[in-house]
């Protein structure tokens, strides 16, 4: 009976066993939805071969995609951690999938949406709120005068200030690993808002500073950071939004025309 | 019944925008008649602009500004376009560095396009860059500063002092080597202080066209699976370029060629598609940009003797010459068994001896992205990189003020009305056969505000606006409806995969005329394999399965245009390069003097436009002629540049 089992190897199943051994293949397990349907949410498993698959975590969602399973859906633009499309939950930590690196060895990687966030489809979330949460800070510079027609010298000192803020992809790593956020997101604006906030605030070129940080005088708005710090932890640009809230706080403080609580 | 031509402008619109819904119905492919009605919602504005990368914001806040009327539709977020990843700077003779003439800026584009840029275009954007970069610089963009606080600027490729005698000027305003995430987002916030309309994540599918003007497009919204008609006076196409019909690019997935595709299924004509640059530094292996920066703060390039070549390449520029140059000079190196690694196939690009905190300082992010993707350490190893394609200079023919032209068959040149485009979808022409690095950024905010001061000449806010009739959009909806249902043995990233390792093989950085012939034949054999693929999912929402389809007729289309119109422009041009016609062919000799010469007819020279014609059927394109314009918008102001060779 063995010997029988045995003669019906041949070719074709060597080659596979042959493949399988030098394969470096490597679990994932990635949170699925559809809302068109009836279904729950539920983690699918791919294997992925490594050795024919590039070193980021977008690479192998990406030859998921194209080779097992078209329907995998996720954002992603620039695949060089520029533009901020392909935030996602990897191995319980937010950040790019495009220049997260994937673990070779030991347990499978599991990949979530973003903690906390409404979800439209797999691991595209509902990004409208951060989006509007931006706009209401003013991201724009704000002057008295009218649009000079020549630059404004900005000395190379004040210039510096804007070092390790205005480098922010508005990727939401940071919010939505916030348990103040997850909290209340309609009310506290969150990490990436606040630095983006801050940006403009010590911009020696803006003349509003004093009307941004009143903007800012409410118990959610900016207060609803306790410093838990996940922020600078998950940021995928080593950016520490934790300090820039810091710092509004310490302005909020030395500036007298802000009304005490 | 009421007239809406009766009533108040603002009023009317608002009435419009709540129509009752057009319903489309499409019938399922097994014979049970089971009908999908898709319901269609209607939107009425002065202005629509499709895509909301660099151009498309300066165009649509410009036109808010103005008190239009706006819709503003992307596919992505516009802090995602791939205008965010551009690196080096944006152009402007400021004088900053050095006294400077935005006369040398206009010569040295002129001759970086090798003398194919409409000299009237080039005219107008190196005149107006000075007052484009204090704008941006009003905005709260944030320029890295000299000492005395003034916009910082360094060397770039193709740029020099009065006009080539000068030596390297310092012209490109730089914001760290990131200058377009940051550029995109002053962009982004100035739309968010004049409140401008936005439809994220709306595909568009085709334009409405009648026989006399463009009314608007027909948008799939990818959130909740709806579909808008959205009609519009003007129509401005910004959907930048389609590298990603190459395997290596150092462009984002989303850069499809959706806007130059719109315009070929409304039967315009795409202009210079030949022209596909290849960056001289994207890293090997991965295509991620490294930019020409890194050059311009002092990097060089090597091969696997240690030797600075382009020395021998390009004498006066060295590493900084054109692009197309650098390119071909590194291909040739490799080619002649000089390159570096295991296979000998790629070069180095050197930082290793510039003083490391300037690089800290003015290369924070390509040494991130070298580090991250390579594991180097460019303060003390070189860096891999190959020629990889970046840019297409080619696009929709546009006039200097961002207004669409068709061809006559009398060869007249005529607007298409109520149609323009800007940015990288745009053929103005700027760049003829070559970009100049810094340039790209640059005719994106100068255009794009072309655009809404053109649109506020001709037209007012509240003047009417294009009808909706029943048909429009149809087509579209056909075709969408079709691929949705589609099964066969192919999937979209098969197919896709092969197209482009098609391209990349058979339209590299050197061409000749059985590569290009076969390479036609193959990629119009694929074109034709699109009816067998099969879109596996066959939702309305959020379906990326069928949105990467419908990219992938985009990118066919684009591929047809750029390898047949290689195919047929028989000399070597600017980033256009030929081993079997090596010679630029021009309507006189310009390596003699021109006295005493005659004049070759423009049918027996290759200084012209091509214009190239897609059935989109079939398949097949065929091919017209538009003359070069010579001519600037004032000759006293801005003589023009006559052609001589192009040497660094």
């Amino acid at each position: 009976m063995f010997s029988m089992k045995v003669s019906k190897l041949n070719k074709k199943h060597f080659q596979i066993f042959r493949s399988v051994s030098t394969a470096n293949v490597k679990e994932f397990l990635v949170y699925r939805w559809s809302p068109e349907g009836n279904e729950k949410p539920r983690l699918q498993s791919y294997l992925v071969n490594l050795k024919e698959c590039g070193p980021m975590v977008l690479d192998a969602l990406i030859k998921i995609k194209n080779e097992q399973d078209p329907t995998l859906t996720f954002r992603r633009s620039c695949r060089e951690g520029i533009c901020g499309s392909c935030s996602m939950n990897i191995g319980g930590a937010n950040t790019l999938a495009c220049t997260s690196r994937i673990k070779e060895a030991g347990k499978p990687t599991k990949i979530y949406p973003l903690p906390h966030m409404y979800v439209i489809k797999d691991l595209v979330t509902d990004m409208s709120n951060f989006y509007k949460q931006y706009a209401s800070i003013q991201p724009y510079l704000q002057k008295s005068a009218p649009l000079q027609k020549t630059e404004t010298p900005q000395s190379v000192e004040n210039r510096k200030k804007l070092d390790g803020l205005y480098e922010c992809i508005l990727c939401a790593c940071c919010s939505t690993s916030c348990p103040s956020y997850w909290w209340n997101p309609d009310k506290y604006l969150g990490p990436a808002t606040l630095l983006q906030a801050y940006r403009w605030i010590i911009d020696s070129r803006d003349e509003k500073q004093k009307e941004r940080l009143k903007k800012l005088e409410d118990t959610f708005s900016l207060y609803r950071c306790h410093t838990i710090m996940n922020c600078a932890k998950t940021c995928p640009k080593g950016l520490n939004p934790g300090k820039a809230i810091a710092e509004i706080k310490k302005l909020m403080v030395s500036d007298k025309s802000a009304s005490a609580f | 019944m009421l007239r809406l031509s009766k009533i108040l402008p603002s009023v009317a619109r608002c009435v419009r925008n709540l129509q009752p819904r057009l319903m489309y119905s499409s019938k399922n492919k097994d014979k049970k008649e089971k009908k999908s009605d898709i319901r269609v919602t209607d939107h009425f504005y002065d202005c629509l602009i499709i895509g909301a990368g660099g151009a498309g914001l300066r165009a649509a806040y410009g036109l808010v500004s103005k008190g239009f009327n706006v819709a503003v539709v992307s596919k992505i977020f516009p802090t995602r376009s791939h205008t965010v990843s551009a690196q080096g700077g944006i152009n402007a003779a400021l004088g900053n560095y050095e006294p400077d003439n935005w006369y040398w800026h206009f010569f040295d584009t002129v001759k970086g396009s090798d003398w194919l840029g409409d000299q009237d275009a080039i005219h107008y954007m190196t005149r107006e860059a000075p007052k484009a970069i204090f704008e941006l610089e009003n905005c709260g963009m944030p320029f890295s500063r000299f000492k005395d606080g003034k916009i910082y600027q360094r060397a770039f490729g193709g740029q020099s002092l009065d006009c080539g005698k000068g030596g390297q000027a310092h012209r490109t305003c730089a914001a760290a080597d990131s200058t377009g995430q940051y550029m995109l987002h002053a962009l982004y916030g100035q739309a968010v202080r004049y409140d401008c309309r936005f439809f994220v994540e709306y595909y568009a599918l085709d334009l409405i066209m009648t026989e006399e003007r463009c009314c608007g497009a027909i948008v799939w919204e990818l959130g909740e699976g709806t579909f808008h008609r959205f009609f519009a006076r003007n129509t401005v196409l910004a959907t930048g370029g389609a590298e990603r019909s190459y395997f290596s690019c150092t462009a984002a997935h989303s850069s499809t060629g959706d806007g130059t595709a719109l315009a070929t299924r409304a039967g315009i004509p795409l202009q210079d598609m030949e022209f596909v640059q290849f960056h001289p530094t994207g890293i090997y292996g991965v295509g991620v940009l490294v930019t020409e920066g890194a050059r311009g703060e002092g990097g060089v390039i090597t091969n696997s003797k240690g030797e600075r070549f382009m020395e021998k390449y390009a004498p006066s520029a060295k590493d900084l010459a054109s692009r197309d140059v650098v390119s071909r000079s590194a291909t040739m190196e490799i080619l002649e068994g000089r390159g570096v690694g295991p296979e000998k196939d790629h070069v180095h690009l050197e930082l290793m001896h510039l003083p490391k905190e300037h690089i800290r300082k003015q290369l924070p992010g390509i040494s991130n992205t070298v580090a991250g993707f390579t594991g180097r350490d460019v303060t003390k190893e070189p860096i891999p990189i190959i020629p990889t394609v970046h840019y297409n200079m080619g696009g929709i023919p546009s006039n200097y003020k961002g207004q669409v032209v068709t061809q006559l068959p009398d060869q007249s040149e005529q607007v298409v009305c109520g149609l323009y485009c800007c940015g990288e979808c745009a053929c103005v022409s700027v760049h003829g056969a070559n970009r100049l690095g810094a340039n790209s950024l640059l005719e994106t905010v100068i255009f794009g505000r072309a655009v809404a001061d053109t649109i506020a000449d001709l037209n007012k806010p509240g003047d009417d606006i294009p009808q909706a009739e029943e048909w429009m959009g149809v087509p579209a909806m056909d075709n969408f409806e079709k691929l949705r249902q589609q099964r066969g043995t192919r999937t979209v990233g098969d197919l896709r995969l092969e197209l482009q390792k098609t391209m990349q093989k058979y339209a590299g950085v050197f061409r000749n005329q059985e590569l290009l012939a076969e390479g036609c034949v193959k990629v119009f054999d694929l074109y034709k394999e699109l009816k067998n693929v099969s879109v596996c999912d066959d939702s309305l929402i959020w379906n990326s399965d069928l949105v990467e389809a419908l990219e992938l007729q985009n990118l066919f289309i684009n591929s047809l245009h750029m390898i047949r119109s290689m195919e047929q422009r028989k000399e070597s041009r600017g980033a256009h390069a030929r081993d079997d016609f090596k010679v630029r062919e021009d309507e006189y000799d310009y390596a003699q003097p021109v006295d005493g010469q005659q004049k070759r007819g423009i049918e027996d020279h290759w200084r012209k436009h091509t214009l190239s014609w897609l059935e989109v059927e079939t398949g097949k394109v065929c091919f017209t002629f538009r003359p070069v314009n010579d001519h600037t918008l004032d000759e006293d102001e801005c003589p023009p540049v006559p052609p001589i060779i192009r040497k660094y």
